[in-house]
Formats: C-alpha cells, structure tokens, sequence
C-alpha cells in the first residue's frame, strides 16, 4: 500500500549531518552553515505561528478568565473559570453543539459519498474531461457571501424559487428559514454545494494513484465495475477518505459564515429561536453583536478542545488504520 | 532531529493552526476604512462615518460645504446596517485607531457611549456656532454624558405615522381617505388591530396580511410611552413596566390572528414584501418613507400614502459625534454643526424625508407644508410634524437597542415558530437578563 496521506514522513530516519571525527571545530561559517542554519530557515513559519497563532491563543485564554467587555476593555474583572461554568449551564451552548453536530453531518456525509460518486465518474475516460473537473470546483472558488446570498433568495418562503418549483408539483411552500430541520438541511445544502466539487477532486487524484494492474487483475477475475470500485477503488482510498474526513469535521466545527448569512438580520441568533446557531455563530453573537468578550473567549477555547479531541481520535484511527 | 520520533509535529502544528483560525477572536480588524486623514496639496480632507442612509451626499449637502469651504475635501463611508456600522465603531474606538472624523450614533445606542465612553468625543455644546435651543430639548438631553458635556448634535428624529394601501383599503371595505383613516384608530393601538381584523375578513386575497410585522407594532407602541425600558434611575424595568406588557399582549394577539406578513423588518423578504404588495400597513418613522418609496418601486406610486397613528411615538433619529483623537476636531466640529443646522436639516426633509430635530427647521415653512408625491402627495410635514409634537420625552437607557432587538425577536417566536405569548417572553426575558443587562 502506497504510505497513506495523513501519516508524516518523520518515521524514516532522517539522514543527521554529522561532523566527521577530528574536524569538530571548522570555521564559523561552517558551523553556522550546518548547525545555525536550519534553525533559521524554521523560524520564519515559527515567529508567523507564535505571533498569529499561539499568542492570539493564549491572550484567548487568557480574556476567558476575565469579564470583558468590547465597549471597555481596558476594564477587566477576574471571574476566574466563571465564564466556562456560566457556558456550560447555558442551554445556548449546547443547544449550539447539537446544531454544529447535526449541521456538520448534514452536510458532510451526503457532500462526501456524492464526492466519491463525482470521482469515479471524472475518473472514466471522458471527453472534455479537464472541462468537467473544472467545473466541480467552480462553487468551490465562489466566495461564502455571493453562494449563501443566493441560497438564501432560493430559500426564500414568499418568492424563493424552491417554493416555486414545489408549488408546480402541489407541495405546500416551507418556510425553510424559520423551521429546524429545513433551515439546517438549507445551510447543508449550501456547504455541499461548495465542498463536494472540492472533495471529489481530492478523491480523483487518489484514484489515478491506484495502480491498474489491480483492476486488470480484479477484471480477469472476473470483478464487474461495482465490485472493482467496492473492492479495489475504496480500500485503496481509504486514507484519502480519512483525510476528507478530517478536513470536512474541522470545518463543520467551524461552520460560521452560511448560518451567520443565511439568517439575515437574525443570522448573528442563529434565527429566531436559535434553530441553525452554531458554536461559531453563538462566539460571534456573544463577542460582537453583545460585546461580552470574556464569554466569546470561553466558547471559543471550548471550540479549541473540541477541535483538540477530533484531532486526538484522528490519530488513533489513522494509527490502527495503517497497522490494519 | 536525532531520533526518529513517535510524535506528529507537523500536523499538531497544523491543527492547532486551524483551532486558532476557529477562535476567531485572532482576527479581529476592522475593513480599515478611516484612512487618508490628513492635509494633502493644502486641502484637509474630513471623513464621515455614516450607516443607513443619511442623506447627505443624496441632497448634496456636501458638494455644498465644498463649494462654501474650499479648504475642505468631505470623504464619507455608510454601512446599510446599523448593528454592523456599531460593531466596527465599537472595536475601533477599543482600537483606538481607523475612527473617522465625524462619527454616526444613533438614538438606541447614544446613552451607551454618552455614559461609558464619553471621554473619547468631544464636548459638541461649546463648538463655535452650536447653542442649545437649537434642538428639541429632548434631543439634545439624550447625548449629554452625567458629566454634563454633549457628545452629538441631533440629526434626525423618527416621529412615526401609519403608512398604508389605498387600493387594499379600498377593496377590504375601508376607508381611503387619509383623514377617515386615521379616525379608524385615533382611540388608540387597540382599534389599529381591530380594523386590522376587519381587513382580514374581507380582502379577498389571503396572501395579503394586514400588517408587515407585528414587532413593528410592538415598537411603536413602547415607543409611545415616556417610561420604556428604564426607569429615570437607570434601571431596567422593562420587566415590570405594564406598557411593554401590552403592547407584547397586543402585538402577539395580532401575529396570532393573522394579522401580520410573518416578516422581519429590513430582512431581503420584507423588501420583497413591499414590491410585491403583501401587506396593506406599516408603522413608519418619517425616515422609513424613503425606504418605502424605493423598495416598493415606481410601479406602487400613489397607491401608498400616510396617516396620522394612534399616538406620537419617535423611532430612531441619530446624532453626529466627533472623536476626540481626530486630527481635525475644530473643523470637523464646523462640518457636524453645519450640517444638523436648521437650513440643512430643513433640506434633508424635504428631499430625503428625515424629519429634523432643530427646532429652527420644524417650524420652518418649507417643512411644515411639505408634501411627498410618492405617497399620493401626502402632507408629511403636517402628519409627522404633529406626531413629533405629541411625543412624550423618553426616559432612555444604555440597552435599549439591544432590549428592543430581543423583544422583537421574542415577537417573531410567536409569529414565525408558533410559540405561546406566555412561552416566548419568558424565554426573552431570560436572554435579555443573561445576555444584555447581566
């Protein structure tokens, strides 16, 4: 098997430069060349990391320990772990959870096996193929905004054109927007709609990775397409859909700008009675539209460990699946 | 490194990447508008931040300061919406940086910052040409900080009417005429709803509600009380005070009648509603004509006009404040008093329907008999003029704008979820305790 996508190449021993015996001490520039050297060619990613990563990280955590608020911030009162009891008796909060979990796999798992399809379609000989695969990225280069604008007039419950089309077949209009389960499959639509071009092509290119002597092999065993793509093409991509995997939760843990948009001027609620608020947009509601910054602080280091514990249960499955 | 090791740095290094990408909080810049401060070839340029539409460069009034001033190039940037142009205000006055030299508040949010961050504006009430009876008392009360200096001159105010459909009215069995109709509700919100009943009956069209939202009447009637969300103390009592009660009864009696269009107001299908013609009424502020007027389209004109409501209430309004770090204070001071004085504000009536808070400009002839030919050459300056003279002084506090927010949407639990009154207000009153008073 081909060393699978998520694993690191860290595990081969890296060829150490070392001094030959007897020449320790060579010039400066030697030694700066061999030994200084790479440590500067690191830094930069370092000092990028350390000054828009881990210090806006831990000034988070830091806010989260205190009552802040956006109109006052030079006024900051210690509340200790008040702001993270305070979430974790609020209905909001998990009610935000369960909306991220259900969005997330509305969106994801239709968006990841219509991707597979896409693939293995994109995969056959096909005339004007390059044409296709740029096609199934194009929603991908539309931006946030312009896509969920769009949805949202198509969503529309008085003059959206879905209602539209369901009246033409005699099915009453939804009001998608005010109902849970059709304003969470609407912003999963919208995510689907960005992602799965995006995802197939990702699948695509693992595809054509799959040496063909297995199919020629499995085709003169007699295997039909079905069966090649079950036996062969699958378990040759499952650390490519591991990947996917991976990527499609973090950002479904993300989720933020479909909600925020979709709703209009409820969108920072997450629509009226909090029926699509997801954790990102109860961190934005919390932080810029009530300015109560210790609390956005908090939910937004309860998103790091969540994004933490996906990581962790990442390494485990990758762990067993390359031992498997 | 000298041994192979176990761990994965580089993709602990990449997720943790994307986990602070997620708190967001990283990147928390404005859209860096604000430049371009400063004198350039002799000329000092003057930026104005400004949200909705404020009417200025539409009437032309800052062609007209140019003109006067030949020194003074106006740069002016406007956010549509209100809650988005506060954000951004807010985070660069924490900024401290990126402010514009003239700065938009309005009426909801002026206690805020004329209680908590009055030091960052400048003391409008000793700028050269700027003298308290100018404006309607009220007005000018509403921005002067406990310390006693006035952040902001008054724009304008939202004195409220009942903006309505002829041609509906016509054909439920109503009366057109603008006098009858007000006379429908001059005893109060009560008969406002109980015509609202009868145009039910009897238009024929279900798809046509009476009302656009019933929020919106919920907000005229708190708004036509002197005691709302405060107490004179500065104490949230919003709570206990019986008027918030009823209209909340009221306006969800009406959402539960089917009075209303289930919309939200300023949402893309409230637009919708007005060019499409679903609804027959809206409250409407003096400002909100203009709005009207431009969503409903050339293809409604005169079909629309406007009454007197049931009791003068104010709906928005806003000030113009100027920062006290700008680098160019004195003549920004000279640009916000020319533009709230009594001849401009007349003019931005009379062209943009923002009826005035100077009191030079209300009694102003070309105000007071001013007509709008969109709305069926309705009197406007008549109508709004009376109702801005029956408003009661209102106590204001720092969260009205906020309170107000979630009353509304407590308003759209019933409407548009299907909630029961009793439900939807506990639930609204216990975010507005957690969220905006706690």
């Amino acid at each position: 098997m081909a060393a699978p996508a998520l694993t690191d190449t860290h595990d081969a021993p890296a060829p150490v430069p070392q001094a030959p015996p007897g020449r320790t001490r060579r010039s400066l520039s030697d030694w700066l060349d061999r030994t200084a050297a790479p440590y500067a060619y690191v830094t930069p990613f370092f000092a990028v990391f350390a000054a828009f990563g881990l210090y806006p990280l831990l000034y988070t955590g830091w806010i989260s320990l205190h009552r802040v608020e956006l109109q006052t911030p030079d006024r900051r009162e210690w509340v200790g772990l008040g702001n993270y009891t305070e979430m974790l008796v609020d209905d909001r909060f998990w009610n935000a959870l369960w909306n991220t979990f259900t969005i997330g796999v509305i969106s994801t798992v239709p968006q990841l096996l219509m991707a597979l399809g896409l693939a293995h379609l994109l995969n056959y000989k096909l005339r004007g193929s390059a044409f296709f695969r740029v096609a199934v990225l194009t929603p991908h280069a539309t931006s946030v905004a312009a896509g969920t604008l769009v949805f949202s007039l198509m969503f529309g419950r008085d003059f959206g054109m879905i209602n539209w089309l369901l009246d033409l077949v005699g099915v009453h209009p939804v009001d998608w927007e005010s109902g849970h389960w059709t304003s969470q499959i609407a912003i999963g639509s919208i995510v689907t709609w960005r992602w799965t071009g995006y995802n197939a092509l990702v699948y695509l290119a693992a595809m054509q990775s799959v040496p063909t002597d297995l199919y020629e092999a499995s085709a003169i065993d007699g295997a039909s397409r079905w069966q090649q793509f079950r036996k062969v093409t699958i378990p040759s991509l499952r650390p490519t859909i591991l990947f996917t995997v991976v990527v499609s939760t973090i950002g479904a843990t993300q989720l933020f700008g479909e909600p925020l948009l979709f709703g209009g001027t409820a969108g920072a609620r997450g629509g009226t009675d909090g029926q699509y608020q997801t954790l990102g947009v109860l961190l934005y509601q919390q932080g810029w539209a009530l300015f109560h910054f210790g609390r956005a602080a908090a939910i937004a280091w309860a998103m790091f460990l969540i994004l933490i514990l996906i990581a962790a249960v990442n390494a485990l499955v990758s762990r067993r699946l390359r031992r498997a | 490194m000298r041994t192979p090791r176990k761990g994965h740095p580089g993709r602990t290094a990449a997720l943790l990447c994307a986990a602070v990408l997620a708190t967001g909080l990283a990147g928390c810049g404005g859209d860096g508008g604000g430049d371009g401060q400063g004198s350039s070839g002799g000329r000092t340029t003057l930026n104005l931040g400004l949200f909705g539409v404020m009417g200025y460069e539409e009437a032309g009034l800052f062609k007209e300061y140019e003109a006067q001033h030949p020194d003074i190039r106006i740069k002016s940037t406007s956010t549509a919406d209100e809650q988005n142009y506060y954000r951004t205000l807010q985070t660069r006055l924490a900024a401290n940086s990126g402010l514009a030299d003239i700065q938009a508040l309005e009426v909801g949010r002026i206690r805020e910052v004329a209680t908590v961050q009055s030091a960052k504006f400048t003391d409008m009430s000793t700028a050269a040409g700027v003298k308290e009876d100018g404006w309607l008392p009220w007005k000018w009360a509403q921005a002067k900080a406990p310390d006693g200096k006035v952040i902001g001159l008054g724009t304008d105010i939202g004195p409220m009417a009942i903006c309505y459909r002829k041609d509906m009215f016509a054909k439920a069995g109503l009366p057109t005429d603008r006098q009858a109709v007000a006379g429908l509700w001059s005893s109060g919100w009560d008969a406002y709803v109980e015509a609202g009943r009868k145009f039910k009956k009897d238009y024929p069209d279900r798809k046509v509600a009476y009302m656009d939202t019933a929020s919106g009447l919920n907000n005229a009637m708190t708004a036509s009380a002197a005691r709302q969300y405060y107490d004179a103390d500065g104490k949230a009592i919003y709570k206990d005070n019986p008027l918030v009660r009823k209209a909340w009864t009221l306006s969800t009696q009406a959402a539960r009648d089917g009075l209303t269009a289930k919309l939200r107001q300023f949402d893309t299908a409230w637009d919708q509603g007005f060019s499409n013609s679903r609804f027959a009424t809206v409250v409407c502020p003096a400002w909100m004509t203009a709005h009207i007027a431009d969503k409903a389209g050339p293809a409604n004109k005169d079909k629309w006009d406007v009454a007197a409501p049931p009791a003068g209430a104010n709906w928005g309004g806003s000030f113009l404040a100027v920062p006290a770090t700008g680098k160019h204070v004195k003549e920004a001071q000279a640009l916000a008093a020319w533009l709230t004085a009594p001849e401009q504000e007349a003019k931005l009536f009379e062209e943009q329907g923002l009826f005035p808070s100077s009191t030079g400009a209300i009694s102003a002839s070309g105000v007071s008999a001013a007509k709008l030919a969109y709305f069926n050459n309705a009197p406007i300056g008549k109508i709004f003029g009376d109702s801005a003279k029956s408003i009661p002084v209102a106590v204001l506090g720092p969260k009205d704008g906020a309170i107000k927010d979630s009353i509304s949407n407590g308003i759209q639990l019933v409407e548009q979820q299907g909630k029961s009154p009793e439900d939807a207000w506990k639930a609204t009153t216990k975010t507005i305790d957690k969220d905006v008073i706690g």
